[in-house]
């Protein structure tokens, strides 16, 4: 069978024309084919890597920024907290100072009050002692003298009507 | 608009249905008989023109290098191996065109030589140099015919039994063989095949040169797609670290297959050469592998093969498996090559067989022509899709088991479990593909 006995030129022709074919490829074909595209399978990798990482960094910026706004915020109501306090406070301190000074003053006048009531009693009861004395003497011209044991009398008996 | 559907369709079947009544009509002039042998081996095997569509006739004429008995290197053209006749059919009085062989004569350094296309010798369709025998030899050669039973004394059967070159024009010849390295058909379709091959790859290679990074598409992404659907998918997944090394020569295997075997299935002038249905062309593939998988084998490959860990009656007193692994280096590629082969011969096979069932039906009348025009076109057309993968998936396992004897040769041993684990994936890889191939090889013998 002419089909299953190899032709001696077709075996010569096959190994040049595959040998050649080989070199050829295996020089300029071949190497350039596969390194460019694993290359280029490294660019897009990295390119995903890339694109990741930058969202991931876009994600982190805006939760960042959240938080400091969230921050602020925070800050601010505490602020408007505290300068109510504050002011409840100082209104309050003010408050508790007037009525501190017009406790004072009120104890002031009282005791001036106090004061010029003793005075007036004293004067008063001098007066009283005075015209009283003025009086006895008037009644018991004579015998009764300007003394001391007699002051001391109309004194005491001063005294208990004062106490009555 | 579905009424002028209909119509061509109408069209188109009728002109199906005349057409081998023509065709039947004039090969029953020409020949009575249609010689299907002939036919198929013709289609399948070589020659030293290229057929042009349309004619049985003309050829392209392609050079003859042959190496004449004295050593001398002779090139001619095949066109001045036969001469076109205009002879007159005495059955039908038409006149048609036949191609004859003719003795060429080639002179070279002052010495004659002369060449024929065998046509009645065991070297059949193939060139010979031919010297006239002296009148004694011509003499021995009829008293050898005579005495010889098996050929009745008829001379023009000598060589059959002989080995001379008998009968033309009524002088005898002695034929040799000289050694024959012509630009065949095949030859051409070969470097045609490899210089598609390259363009091809090259295409890519320049698109990278121009684009840089940039994504190909069409058909240069086509190629890449091939490229990496063989790299990726065969050669580094079983090559591992070693895929760089023997990347090129795989990659050329595939892409030299598959191109030859695609070029084949097209009929006109590119194409049509049964190159890798040649077993020529898969023998020299299938060396190449194995050169590579005994020159680039490891110490645990010969281990494997001259000390395999079997037990010791097995190996010793009688080198058994020794015997059973020598063998099996010789019949791991020996399988590559006829496998390639016979599924690539078997496809071209069905597909002409199918075309001539019509020339054989043709002689039952026009009914049964016209009826089996319809069915083998149908079945052609369908063998030739089949084809198409078979052409892919041939290339494909051809590849893969040489990754695979590549792979198993190169392979340093050490390292148990990964060694076990990677010849486990090996194998179930190259089972689940023996199955496609399977498949792929029952079709052409069914």
């Amino acid at each position: 069978m002419e089909l299953f006995t190899p032709d001696f030129g077709l075996i010569f022709w096959m190994f040049i024309a595959f040998i050649i074919l080989f070199v050829v490829l295996a020089i300029w074909g071949w190497p350039v084919i596969l390194k460019n595209m694993d290359q280029r399978a490294d660019t897009i990798d990295k390119g995903v890597e890339y694109a990741r990482e930058a969202k991931a960094q876009l994600d982190n910026a805006r939760a960042e920024a959240q938080k400091y706004m969230d921050e602020a915020q925070q800050q601010q109501a505490e602020m408007l907290r505290e300068a109510a306090r504050m002011k409840t406070q100082l209104i309050e301190e003010a408050r508790k100072e007037a009525s501190d000074e017009a406790k004072k003053v009120m104890d002031a006048a009282r005791v001036s009050i106090e004061q010029q009531r003793k005075e007036a009693e004293l004067q008063f009861r001098n007066e009283v002692s005075k015209f009283s004395l003025d009086i006895a003497e008037k009644m018991v011209r004579g015998n009764l003298s300007d003394d001391k044991s007699h002051h001391q009398l109309v004194d005491k008996m001063l005294d208990e009507i004062k106490s009555n | 608009m579905r009424l002028l559907k209909y119509k061509i369709l109408l069209l188109i079947s009728l002109a199906i249905v005349m057409l081998p009544m023509r065709l039947s009509a004039s090969s029953g002039e020409e020949s009575g008989e249609v010689n299907v042998k002939e036919i198929i081996f013709h289609h399948l095997g070589d020659g030293y023109g290229w057929e042009v569509p349309f004619s049985h006739v003309y050829r392209i004429p392609l050079p003859v290098i042959v190496r004449a008995e004295d050593g001398k290197w002779i090139c001619f053209s095949s066109a001045r191996l036969q001469e076109v006749k205009r002879i007159i059919n005495e059955e039908t009085g038409e006149e048609e065109l036949v191609a004859e062989p003719r003795i060429v004569d080639i002179e070279k350094d002052g010495k004659h030589y002369q060449f024929i296309l065998a046509h009645v010798s065991k070297h059949k369709n193939k060139v010979v140099q031919i010297f006239p025998l002296t009148p004694e030899e011509e003499q021995q050669l009829k008293e050898e015919a005579k005495n010889n039973p098996a050929i009745q004394g008829d001379i023009d059967k000598a060589e059959a039994i002989i080995g001379g070159y008998a009968g033309f024009d009524e002088v005898y010849y002695r034929e040799y063989k000289p050694h024959d390295i012509s630009i065949t058909k095949n030859v051409l379709a070969l470097f045609i095949a490899a210089i598609l091959v390259t363009a091809m790859v090259m295409s890519v290679v320049w698109f990278y040169a121009r684009r840089g990074m940039k994504a190909p598409r069409k058909g240069v992404g086509f190629m890449e797609m091939l490229i990496d659907f063989i790299y990726t998918g065969v050669i580094k997944s079983t090559l591992h670290d070693k895929a760089r090394k023997y990347a090129p020569f795989l990659l050329t295997c595939f892409f030299f297959i598959l191109v030859m075997n695609l070029v084949g299935l097209i009929v006109i002038f590119p194409g049509g050469a049964n190159l890798t249905g040649n077993i020529a062309i898969t023998l020299v593939l299938a060396i190449m592998v194995f050169v590579i998988t005994n020159v680039m084998g490891s110490k645990h490959y010969w281990k494997e093969i001259f000390w395999p860990d079997v037990p010791l009656f097995l190996k010793f007193p009688i080198p058994i498996m020794q015997f059973i692994e020598i063998f099996g280096i010789f019949t791991k590629p020996a399988a590559l090559c006829v496998r390639l082969f016979a599924n690539m011969m078997g496809g071209h096979m069905i597909v002409i067989t199918l075309t001539l069932l019509i020339f054989i039906f043709a002689a039952f009348g026009a009914i049964a022509a016209g009826g089996s025009v319809f069915i083998s076109v149908l079945f052609s057309i369908f063998m030739l899709c089949l084809d198409v993968l078979v052409s892919f998936i041939q290339a494909y396992v051809f590849t893969l088991l040489a990754t695979i004897f590549i792979s198993m040769s190169t392979d340093k041993g050490h390292g148990h479990g990964e060694h076990k684990e990677d010849s486990h994936s090996t194998e179930s890889t190259s089972s689940s593909d023996m199955t496609s191939e399977g498949s792929a090889a029952t079709v052409p013998t069914t």
